[in-house]
This record gives structure tokens, sequence and C-alpha cells, in this order.
């Protein structure tokens, strides 16, 4: 032995030596290790600090339950924090830093924290800091999240690629060690469809970690036998380094595949991680068991480790864990450690049995029966042990086994709960369902000839079972431990929390007797490792505590993930501009060339306003309102929603849908309409035209588009699906735009083929099919927002940037305008038109002044609710304008209104300011707000607060219609 | 959870959007003395453990609005019909 490297043996490949950095020092490995096996090869066992009392502490597991050894993998915008050094695979020029010290690993500043330690006993977190309540922000959280932190997250973007994908099979298999290849054997040579995935790098499960005999070779020769029959088959897929970390409805699995995890950088095309959703049509657990710590003073001091952990570090690491070990154990586990260990000649200085009696061969090695460990004496790495009799041992490292959990939780992800064995001293699989099953030692079954028999069965999904291989067994007992009372130092039952033995009665004691409350009064079982190691000790005292069963106090709720999933693995592809598409409207290009700013609407991109030279936007955009108002502006309007209704119940269709009425609509006009949510409160407005006896064009606010849609196939699926009438979204197929002022008409009438666009020919509110450019069909509506005299063109979308490139050349000689979303906004409030802030999910059609619209004539959606007393009480805030009594006042949008003299509150207040806007027509701020019974209240002074900038100010109220009461400007 | 549209297949629930208890109908009358059937039919629900029809619209897929029959316990989807053959199937009873 060179070190702590085994001379002989181990599955690593010793011709292949790689280098590494921990916390800045330069190790060597070989290929197959760990991070874990590398730095136990080379004598370091220190490898991270714990969260509350930052004691020093080692490796514990050899596998994915590890609460102790994390690290922060990588560095830079790779770096990951609170990766388990027990699942990273070892490659050249690996960077780890270990976490939770502060200035360094070895001296660490927050250790003073056990000596403070009565205050961090259980709850503390609920007793302490809590006075005075400003100390909390400001000091006590920034304080505990310096020293009290796990690893730090990079703050660069991942580099790495994720994906996502689908499996379907017949039968998905969790786990590869005995159990999980016999089943995935039977199923797989009936021609069944079969996944099998292991979270491990290699497959073979616990074959690959113990010495055991099947079929007359060794357990590894025989695995790999299998897993080279599966392999040839085309109907298998395997799948090492994946974890299945959920099951959810269905039989669906959710999956991590760590594709690259292993490699310095992954290649620019492969994913580092991929994120699966297996449909499997069954499923077999065949996950095995988890070895249990038991709960003694010391049992955190690096050397201190799971016996199943030591043998694997020696087995298939060729990693030696001491060069003098002590074993303590409640059952047979630790004597096969002491033997393997002793097969690889490392000494063993004794095995400390629980149990008055036992049978199993302890190939020569002092055993202590009845013994007891109560302290483990050293620092940062074990010297020796102290027994309850008062002998000390001396010692570099200890095996400890409290017995073996079946790893159930998988099974228990839909809500079922499993049941206690006190045969195995463990939580056993209850039925789920036949869908997915447990075998080997994840049911319960722990001689390797019961795995090899229960998972054949398990996988025979048709025909015969397959020949069961003959095997030697290793004998099974277990007498429960779960805490050594006598213990002298601290005895740990969660690690990554720092929850102790005391903690728990203490927790029952004041009265967090459930396991549920208990768990979050002491934090076990809440760490990244979800108690994987401690929960069954920490059900197993507080039952002690409690005077109940292991069933009684029963499991907290096993939840996903089983190992914790990056976010990376979850985004998978949909990061950046793939999280949501960009949806840019026809005149896109149009608007640039315009020098358009853009601002977000949902996914769509809108010209909000036009600037020129150094203009801010509310210059930019009361120049395009004047220029509108007073010669011509061309603005996009193309998000608006379009929705195309045919048939021969269409009209009737419409009448239903909107509150007013459209069967009485001429064809060739467009009418205003307002819909109505079934309570009664305005759901959505907007202009729908008819082209046709059975053709309309329905448009919706841009908001609104979508659920406009699914609400009308609601309507006509759920509740008419006998009207003869056919819809479908057209949004995307017209480019739309409002060409709006004085020389509207004369700047139309130069891009129209042979159409005169006279008052006669096309009215207000016509709506015609025309033809533009000569030849291309449109169709053109005279419809305004803005209150001028205004059209809407409709283009096919693909044509809409050389349309509006045409208009404003007609327009040029009439100095037209570009004009953006801020414009318009202005020019709909100058106009008092209701929007977004008062189509606000509130109000009526009653508070919006357009009660008149509620048709008695016929049924329509709403049409009942909206007639209740409370929705037609005159009191209620309806719509009005207002305006600054003082002129150079500003009025801001969510201002309260008060009566003139009253000081602000809840009970004296009117309502509130829902729009403002900067009228460069009237030279002042002047807005639309919601004022209970507004509508008699048209020349009031009333109090504007605003409470955010608290400062208020007089405001008059008036009609909503700010400009041009009597409509002059639409027919000029 | 998939869902068996019955136009496009088995699909993955993501593609679907629920809108709640398929039980209530819309009342045919507009007589004020039917308030109380309004009532019930705008805002009350039952909240069964088990057996429950429920309106799904296959919003990502056919935009068919749907009525599956699943447990609100186990998620176990026992039928999906079309809301169109729903309501007819309603009409007949
Ligand atoms: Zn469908």
């Amino acid at each position: 032995m060179t070190g702590f490297r085994l001379a002989k043996g181990g599955l690593v490949d010793r011709s292949t030596a790689l280098n590494f950095q921990f916390d800045g020092k330069v190790f060597s490995g070989l290929a197959g290790d760990t991070l874990a096996s590398a730095l136990i090869a080379n004598d370091v066992h220190l490898m991270g600090r714990s969260f509350k009392y930052h004691r020093p502490r080692g490796v514990i597991s050899a596998g994915s339950s590890e609460p102790n050894a994390l690290v922060e993998l990588r560095e830079g915008p790779r770096k990951e924090a609170n990766t388990r050094a027990t699942m990273i695979e070892l490659y050249d020029g690996l960077v780890a830093k270990s976490q939770n010290r502060w200035p360094s690993l070895d001296l660490d500043v927050g250790a003073l924290n056990s000596i403070v330690s009565a205050m961090f006993v259980a709850g503390f977190y609920y007793k302490t800091f809590m006075w005075p309540k400003s100390f909390w922000e400001k000091i006590y959280e920034p304080i505990i999240r310096k020293a009290a932190g796990l690893g730090v997250a990079s703050k660069e973007a991942d580099p790495d690629k994720y994906e996502k994908a689908y499996a379907h099979c017949d039968l998905m298999v969790v786990g590869s060690g005995p159990t999980g290849l016999m089943a995935a054997l039977a199923a797989a040579r009936s021609g069944a469809r079969v996944i099998l995935a292991d979270e491990s790098a290699a497959l073979g499960g616990s074959l690959l970690n113990e010495n055991e005999e099947i079929g007359g070779q060794s357990g590894g020769d025989w695995a790999a036998g299998v897993i080279a029959e599966l392999a040839s088959m085309s109907n298998v897929t395997l799948m090492p380094r994946t974890t299945i970390f959920g099951w959810y409805d269905d039989n669906i699995f959710g999956a991590v595949e760590r594709v690259n995890d292993h490699v310095l950088e992954p290649s620019p095309y492969e994913p580092r991680q991929r994120y699966w959703r297996i449909m499997a049509k069954r499923a077999v657990m065949a996950a095995g068991a988890e070895e249990r710590p038991i709960v003694f003073g010391g049992n955190d001091v690096p050397g201190v480790m799971l016996a199943f952990a030591m043998r694997t570090y020696a087995n298939r690491y060729a990693a030696a864990a001491g060069k003098s070990v002590v074993v303590f154990t409640n059952n047979n586990s630790g004597y096969r450690t002491a033997r393997d260990m002793k097969a690889h000649g490392v000494h063993v200085e004794a095995i400390i049995d629980s149990r008055k009696e036992s049978l199993a061969d302890a190939s020569g090695v002092r055993v202590l029966r009845g013994g007891m460990i109560t302290n483990v004496t050293g620092g940062k790495r074990v010297t020796g042990v102290e027994l309850a009799d008062h002998r000390g041992i001396s010692c570099d490292a200890v095996a400890m086994s409290g017995g073996w959990s079946p790893i159930v939780n998988l099974m228990y992800h839909r809500g079922a709960k499993p049941k206690w064995d006190e045969r195995i001293a463990g939580f056993v699989p209850t039925n789920v369902g036949e869908a997915f099953v447990a075998a080997g030692s994840a049911a319960g079954k722990m001689l390797l000839s019961e795995c090899l028999a229960d998972g054949a069965r398990a996988g025979t999904l048709k025909g015969k079972t397959p020949a069961i291989p003959k095997c030697r067994d290793e004998a099974f007992a277990v007498t429960p431990l779960w805490w050594v009372k006598g213990s002298a130092g601290k005895a740990f039952v969660d690690y990554q929390n720092d929850s102790t033995a005391k903690d728990l009665p203490l927790a029952a004691q004041e009265g967090y007797r459930d396991i549920e409350l208990a768990k979050r009064y002491t934090t076990a079982g809440m760490a990244t490792d979800q108690g994987k190691l401690g929960n069954v000790n920490a059900i197993a005292i507080l039952a002690e505590a409690t005077g109940r069963t292991m069933d009684q106090v029963g499991t907290t709720t096993f939840r996903p993930y089983y190992t914790p999933v990056s976010f990376g693995a979850i985004a998978g592809p949909f990061v950046g501009h793939h999280f949501q598409p960009v949806r840019k409207t026809p005149l896109h290009e149009w608007a640039e060339e315009q020098g358009a700013v853009f601002v977000e609407t949902g996914l769509w991109m809108r010209s909000s306003w036009f600037p020129q030279k150094r203009e801010d936007w509310l210059a930019s955009a009361s120049r395009e309102v004047l220029a509108t108002r007073e010669r011509v502006g061309l603005c996009d309007v193309s998000t608006l929603g379009k929705i195309d209704v045919q048939g021969n119940d269409a009209a009737e269709f419409l009448n239903r849908l909107y509150c007013n009425t459209f069967s009485t609509l001429d064809v060739g006009k467009a009418r205003y309409g307002l819909m109505l949510r079934e309570d009664g409160i305005v759901f959505d407005d907007g202009t729908t035209s008819r082209l046709a006896a059975d053709h309309f064009l329905m448009t919706t606010t841009t908001a609104n588009a979508a659920r406009v849609m699914s609400h009308m196939e609601f309507c006509h699926q759920a509740h008419w699906h006998d009207l003869d009438v056919q819809y479908v979204s057209v949004t995307e197929q017209w480019a739309q735009m409002a060409i709006a002022g004085p020389k509207a008409r004369t700047t139309l009438q130069k891009i129209v083929d042979g159409a005169t666009l006279d008052d006669a020919s096309f009215p207000y509110l016509a709506a015609k099919e025309i033809s533009i450019l000569g030849g291309m069909t449109a169709r053109l509506f005279r419809i305004s927002f803005s209150g001028e005299h205004a059209y809407e063109l409709a283009v096919p979308a693909d044509y809409g940037n050389m349309v509006a490139r045409s208009i404003m050349q007609a327009g040029e000689e009439f100095g037209i305008t570009p004009y953006g979303i801020e414009a318009l906004s202005i020019m709909r409030i100058e106009k008092g038109h209701v929007a977004g802030g008062e189509l606000n999910g509130t109000t009526t059609a009653g508070d919006l002044g357009l009660g008149k619209m509620m048709s008695s004539k016929k049924d329509y959606i709403g049409r009942m609710m909206a007639a209740r007393e409370g929705l037609m009480d005159k009191n209620r805030q309806s719509v009005v304008g207002i305006r600054p009594s003082d002129a150079r006042d500003k009025i801001r949008a969510g201002s309260h209104l008060l009566k003139k003299d009253d000081a602000p509150s809840m009970a004296a207040d009117q309502g509130y300011i829902s729009s403002v806007a900067w009228s460069p027509m009237l030279n002042m701020w002047l807005g639309l707000a919601l004022l209970a019974n507004g509508r008699e209240r048209h020349g009031e002074v009333v109090k504007i607060f605003d409470g955010v900038r608290n400062i208020h100010m007089y405001g008059v109220i008036c009609d909503p219609m700010h400009y041009d009461r009597e409509n002059k400007k639409l027919h000029v | 959870m998939r869902i068996n549209c019955p136009h496009c297949g088995t699909r993955p629930v993501e593609e679907f959007t629920f809108n709640g208890d398929a039980s209530v109908q819309r009342p045919a009358s507009n007589d004020p003395k039917t308030m109380d059937q309004w009532f019930d039919y705008v805002y009350l629900r039952d909240n069964p453990k088990g057996r429950f029809d429920e309106y799904v619209h296959h919003s990502s897929g056919c935009r068919a609005w749907l009525v599956v029959t699943r447990d609100t316990q186990t998620h176990e989807v026992f039928g999906v019909v079309t809301a169109r053959d729903h309501a007819k199937k309603r009409v007949k009873a």
C-alpha cells in the first residue's frame, strides 16, 4: 500500500493518472475514481464544514445520499455549488472547492458557533433573533447568511447546453444492481422495450462494490456478462449516469442524464445534461437499500463513515479510509467491512457490535459484543474511540452501520406511505399499483439470492421467468440501535443541517410531536440530501421520546426530486430568446426605418414612439399627436386580435357573445362591440365588421386576443354546439394600420384603385374590401380611436411594410407622421375612450358609461349577472374625466380621489385615477378616473391623493371626453 | 399526466388548459326568477374527492374543448369526450 491507495484490486485504471485541484492544492487520482475516492486515496478526509456549527466534516457515504462532502465544482460560469464529491467522476483538470468555511477549511471562524451552541438548539430559527424586529433585516439575517450558507452559485451565465427528451418503454428498471439486471434481462428476453437507468457512472450497482459470487463467477463478472447481453439487444436502452428523480401521474418518470459532467468541457455538439420524461407502461424499483449511520458522540468526525462506504472505497476504488479501523455495527454489514478491509491488508482493531449475540463471521477480528462507542476523539481526523465502559481504542477511521433502509422514495411521490418492517428494521414499500413495483432490497429482500429471484419475477411481463443463477448469500440480521444515550460529544442525526439526537426529544417536549412538525422544528431531513441517511433514526428517536411505534410516527412526505436537479436541466434549451418567442408585427421593418422605439407588450414588440433628433418620449409623442390632429398620422395597429367568423349563424353567435346586437348590422359596416364575462363584468371590446351576411371580422384588444378565442370556442362547443358557425384567428395574417387626421382621406385616396373615398360611398363606420396600389386586395374600415377622421387599412401581412411605405410616400406632401402607441394612448385619453386602465376586470358596462349598449332583447354571456343589484348601484365607481385645478400640476395614475376637504382614509376613498396623459392639445395633464357616482359629479373639485409620494393636489371632475366633444373632427 | 384527445390521440398535459367543473350547465332562461340557478351556475362548485368531470381545452392542439373524467386524488383518467358530445348527451338525458 502506497499512502492510502491499495496496491491491488479495484475498478480504477492504474495506467491513467488524473490531476485535479481541491482548495487550490494539486492532487493525483486515477481514472475510475470519484472526487471522494481520490481524496481518500490522498489521505484527505476533511472535505467541508457543517452548516450550523461549522464542524469539520469528511465523507460519510459513497453515493448520492452524501450529506457532508459537498463542494463547489468547476470555476467561473461553469461553477456548480453543493455537488457531492461522492458522485463527481474524476477527470483531468477537475477543480473543486470546499464550502461553509471562512477564511479556510482548516481554520474556520464559524466553528465558534459550536462553543455557543446552546443558542443553536432545535427551533433556533424561531427562538433566536426575534428581537428587536428591526435588527432582523439589517443585522441578523446578513450575518447568518454569510456565515451559514452552503455553496455559492456562479453569477455568470451558464455557457453549456441542456436538452429535453421523451422516451417510451414497456418496462423501466430503476437501478442496475442484481435485482435490476435480472428484471431487465427477464423483460428484454421476452422482446419488451426496456430502459435500465442507474445514477452511477457504471452499471452493476452493488455488484461493483461488494465481493459476491454469482453463477460460479465474481459478482462483477456476472454483471458484466448480463450488461453485455442487454447492450446487444435493440429493444434495450441502457442509461448510466441517469437519476430517476420523480414518479408522476400516468407512470411517467422524470430523469436527468448527466451526459457531460464527467469531462472538463462538454463538446459543443452535446448537452451537459439531458432532462428526460420517460413514459413507462410498467416500472420496477430496484434501487436497493441505503445503509444508516448510528447516532453516537462524534459520529461526524472526519474518518467516520458508513461501513458499506468504507468497503466500497476499498473494493471498487482501491482507496483505504485508514490504516487502522474500528467498526461499530448493529447488524452483519459491519462484519463484512471488517473482513474486506482485512483482506485488503488494512488493520482492523475491533468490531464493536451493539448486539449481545451474533453469529456473523468476523474472520479473526476481535469482536466486542454489547459494546457502544460514546465518543470519537480527534478534530479534523479520527484519532480513536471511547467506549461506554471507558475503554479507549486508537484508530484513524471508524466504519458504522445502523442497519439498512430500502430506497423507496420514488414510490411515494404520489401520496402513499411505506410501512415499518420489524424484521429488517426499515420502512418497506406498500402496494402502489401494478404499474410500479419494488423488488430486491428496495422491497426489503436483504439476501442476494432473494434479489436475483425477485428481480427476475418483477421483470417477467410475459412468458417464462429466466433461470436464476446460484449465488453465495451473506446472512442478514439486525437489532435496532438508534442512539447511544451515554454519548459524550454531539451525536448527529442529520449531518448537513447539524440536527443532534437531543433536538428531537426537545421538539417533542415543546409540542412538535408530529413528524412533519418535528422535521421543520429541528430541520432534520430538510437539507439537500433530504434526510436519506438520518430520517429513520430521527423517526425512531421521536417515537421513543413520545412512546409511539415507528408506524405511528410514520415518515415525512417523500417528494421529487430524489436528488437535486440543476436549473439548467429544468430550463433545458428554453433560455434567453428561446424562453419566449418575440412577436414582430408585419410593419416592424417599416417602423425600424422610421426610427421607432419598441416596447414589449406581452410577446409583441410594438412601436412606442418615433423620436427625432434628441426628443424624449413625451416630446416625441406630443409632436406625433399634433401632427396627426393637424395633418395626418400613420400607426401600426396589427397587434389587435382579429378573428374571422363565418357561417349561417355567425350573426346569432356574435349576438350571444356581445352585450350589444350584431344581427342588425348592415353588410359593409362596422360596429363597436362590448363583451361581458358570465359574471356581468366587462371582458373585452373591439370593432366588428360585417363583410357579408354570413361573414364577420371581429377585432379584440391586443391583450385579450387569445382569451377571446378560447372563450368563443368554449361558448360554441360547450353551450351552443347547434350553431352553424366557424371562426379562426387571423391576427397574424393581416397587417393593419391606422391612417388618421384631416388629411387621412386625401392621403389614402392616392393609393386606392378606382373608388372614391367620399362620405356617400365610404361613410363613417364603413367596412369594405377595396383594391389598392394597382390590384392588391385590402380591407378598409372607417373607424377612429384617435377621434380624427380616420381609417384602418388591412392588407395581407407580407405586404405590410410595402404598403406602409407607400402610404408614407402618398402622405409626404401633407407632412404625414408615423405615430406610436404613446401618441395613440394620449389621443384616446383626450377623447375619453376606455382601455386597459378602465377595462380592468372590475368594471361593468354601466361603470364605463356604456350601459345603454346592453340589449334587453336577447340572451348573451353576462346578461343575467350584470343585472344584479350591486352591479347596477348608482354609487358604483364610474368613468369620469379629471383635470388638475392648477393646470401646472401633474396628476398621476393610481392616485386616489377624496372629497375636497376629507383627509385620506379607506373610508373616505371616492375612487382613483385610472389613466393619465399629457395633452398637447390642452397643454396640461389630464386623465380618466373611476369615481363613486361619477356621472353626477361633473364640475366637482376633488382632492387627489398620491399615497406613494404622500402629496395631494386638487382636481376637477369632468366629462371623460376632454377634446372635441362634438366629434366634429371625425367627419372633417 | 397524459390526456387522450378524441381528435389528436394521447398527448402530454402541458398541451391542455383546465377550466373546472363540467357538471354545471348554463341555464336557458333569462327570467329574473331563475337568478338562483344562475348564481349556482356562475359561482357554486363542488370540490369532490374522487371522480370528477372537468372542462379541458386542447389549447396547444386541435383547440377542442373536452370533458375529462378523472379521479382528483389519483389523477387516473376514466374517459374523455368532446364538450360538444357531452352537451349533446346532456340534452338527450
Ligand atoms: Zn386535440
